[in-house]
This record gives C-alpha cells, structure tokens and sequence, in this order.
C-alpha cells in the first residue's frame, strides 16, 4: 500500500486514489490536421518508463482534486508531488519546461504555488530543497 | 396519462410517510447498541446542501455571509447556529443542517443560499437525499471506527470538530468528529445499509464482557 501525500489533505492511503496515467501528454493544437496514426499516438501510446515516472493522481475519494506525482516505477518511491499545469521537476529539484498540458497555468483549485511538496513520502534525502509549497493538512489528516 | 389527485399529505411534507436509507436496521441498531459503550443511531433526512464556490470570489463571500463563513482547507468545519459547513474540496463544500432548514418544510436556508450564489460562478444544489446519517457515540466508537478506517484517530492527531472525506469499510464515507466520543458518518444512500450492518458487526464485541 502506497501512502500518497495529496497537496490538499495530507498522506492517505492509496485506495482512496485513482491513477490518472502519464502527465504531460499535450492535447495536440490542431487534432484535425493529424494523421490517424498520429491520433493514435497521441491517445494510447505511452512511455514505460523504468525508473522516475511523472503520473496525474486523482484523490477520488478525499478532495476530489487532480495533482501531478514523479514516481520511480521499480521502488515505488515517491519523489514529488507537485500540482496540475506546473513543470515536472527532476531528481535534484531543478524544473525542466513543460512539455506541455492542456493547461499551463496552475490549477486554481490546488492550494499553493508551484513548487513541489514530497512531505509525508520518504524521498526528502532527493528532495527538492526550495519548497515553499506546504500542504494545508488539519490535524487528523495525516497518519 | 391518467393525472393522479395531489395526496392529502405528501411524502415531503409528512416524515412519516419517508423511508430513510437504513430505515430497515432501525430495529437492529437498537438491539446492537451497547448502552454507555457504543450506541449507533440514523438521523435521518438532514438537509444537506452541497455547494461549490471559490471562497475568494464575490459569490463566495456572499454564501459566507449567509452560513457563517465557508471553512479554509481539509478537516476544517465552520457554520453558524444550526447549520454546519464541512470542508469537501478547495471549492467544494457541504451544509449539513436539521431537517426542518428544507425547502419543502419551509426553511429557508437553501433559497437564501441560492440567492446568496446568485449569476455568480458555481452551484447551490439540494443533497438532502444523496447521504444519510449515522451517529456512533460512545468510550468505544474510535475502536469501532479503527476496524476499517485508515487514518489516525486517535485524539491527540483528530480532535472533535474536524471533518474529513475518507474511507471506512473499504466505502467512501464522510467522517464528522462532532465530540469527543461522537462521530457522524455520511455514507451514500446506497452503501447506508452496507455500512450500518459493517458498523453492527464491528461493534459487536463490545456487548460481550471484556476479556482479561
Ligand atoms: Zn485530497
């Protein structure tokens, strides 16, 4: 069982989650002018990644909101949680520009700016080191 | 179509003729509470409004105005008299309030909401019928609650007043602290009768002697 840290509640458990597969697919600007197999890449090809993985998450269960996560795919290991429309950060906390989301301002259902938060995994030793982006979790929240 | 005349009463106006979501376990609940170590009940038919605003907007601070503030981030439950504002999402929120605040009862909580809302951006929408309620009190209801719940509890990291959108028997459930030995659960109309019966059988060894 993963123990998720979504911006807006704090750790909790990973059924409550729903996973949202590969961040930072660009909707294509002009779909009509793609070709069919073009589409098809677009809509059902994705990386299989070994290693850090930047994936959408969905606490579907709690806040309902949407927010980005790198994730090593052989450790599980969570190395950032960061919100939706925002830059993937790379292991050392430098941010490489986005490639590219529907939306590349942040999301402003998501509390916080755009830094990414890793509290409540155990990745701080590679964290990135200018968060300013703290979650707002109550007590209670986190266990 | 034949039209069919307007009942003398009908099932808005007179509680009687309503059947709650767990009105079946009303008999069970009462055989399986365990008087001064863990009573569960139904409440049912509380008005619940959801709502979705910004809290910043011009709109959002006119529904704050009306229901006593609109509470600022996860666990957090404002409100002012009998209405309560549980903390849903950023932009979402619950209004949990007594059964009388309803439209079709007279009250006038969701009419003055929705006009609180007003053209401005999000939604006043009657959820009365999308949950029910149950209430769990008692010295053993955290030790109920802990069978099937995964987050932290205990009171020193859940204090009363705290509200939060989780799971509890594997369900998606709303969990309102209201005291320290008194919780609420708003479970879907459709799981209230799973959950009523996962909260029966979990409390069911505290009716037996303790073992030492
Ligand atoms: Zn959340």
């Amino acid at each position: 069982m993963l123990l998720i840290s979504c911006p807006n509640c704090g750790s909790r458990d990973e059924t409550e989650f729903h996973y949202g597969g590969q961040a930072h697919v660009p909707y294509p600007e002009n779909p009509n002018e793609l070709s069919d197999r073009q589409w098809a890449e677009f809509l059902f090809y994705r990386d299989n990644t070994k290693g850090a993985f930047a994936e959408r998450w969905l606490h579907s269960t709690g806040c309902r909101q949407w927010f980005n996560m790198l994730r090593d795919t052989v450790t599980y290991e969570i190395q950032a949680v960061y919100p939706m429309g925002t830059p993937r950060p790379d292991a050392a906390g430098r941010v490489t520009p986005d490639t590219g989301t529907a939306s590349t301002a942040a999301d402003s259902t998501t509390t916080g700016n755009a830094s990414p938060d890793i509290s409540g995994t155990n990745a701080s030793a590679t964290a990135p080191s200018t968060s300013s982006f703290s979650t707002t979790a109550p007590e209670g929240a986190t266990k | 179509m034949a039209e069919t005349a307007a009942p003398a009463t009908s099932y808005e106006k007179n509680l009687s003729l309503r059947i709650s979501p767990a009105a079946q376990l009303r008999a069970a609940f009462e055989t399986g509470s365990v008087r001064d170590v863990v009573e569960l009940s139904e409440k049912a038919f509380l008005t619940m409004v959801g709502l979705r605003v910004n809290r910043d907007s011009d709109a959002g601070q006119r529904i704050a105005a009306v229901i006593g503030g609109l509470p600022a981030g996860c666990g957090s439950v404002s409100g002012s008299g009998d209405a309560s504002v549980l903390w849903l999402g950023p932009e979402e929120f619950l209004v949990i309030a007594p059964t009388e605040a309803h439209e079709s009862l007279g009250g006038g909580l969701i009419p003055s909401l929705r006009e609180a809302l007003g053209d401005g951006g999000g939604q006043v929408v009657d959820l009365s019928a999308n949950r029910t309620t149950f209430e769990l009190t008692g010295p053993r209801s955290r030790a109920v609650l802990e069978k099937g719940c995964a987050l932290d509890l205990h009171p020193r990291a859940l204090k009363a007043g705290t509200a939060l959108s989780t799971e509890i028997g594997n369900i998606p459930v709303v969990l309102w602290k209201t005291g320290e030995e008194t919780f609420r659960l708003f479970p879907r109309a459709s799981f209230a009768d799973f959950l009523g019966r996962w909260l029966l059988d979990a409390m069911r060894e505290y009716a037996s002697p303790e073992v030492p």
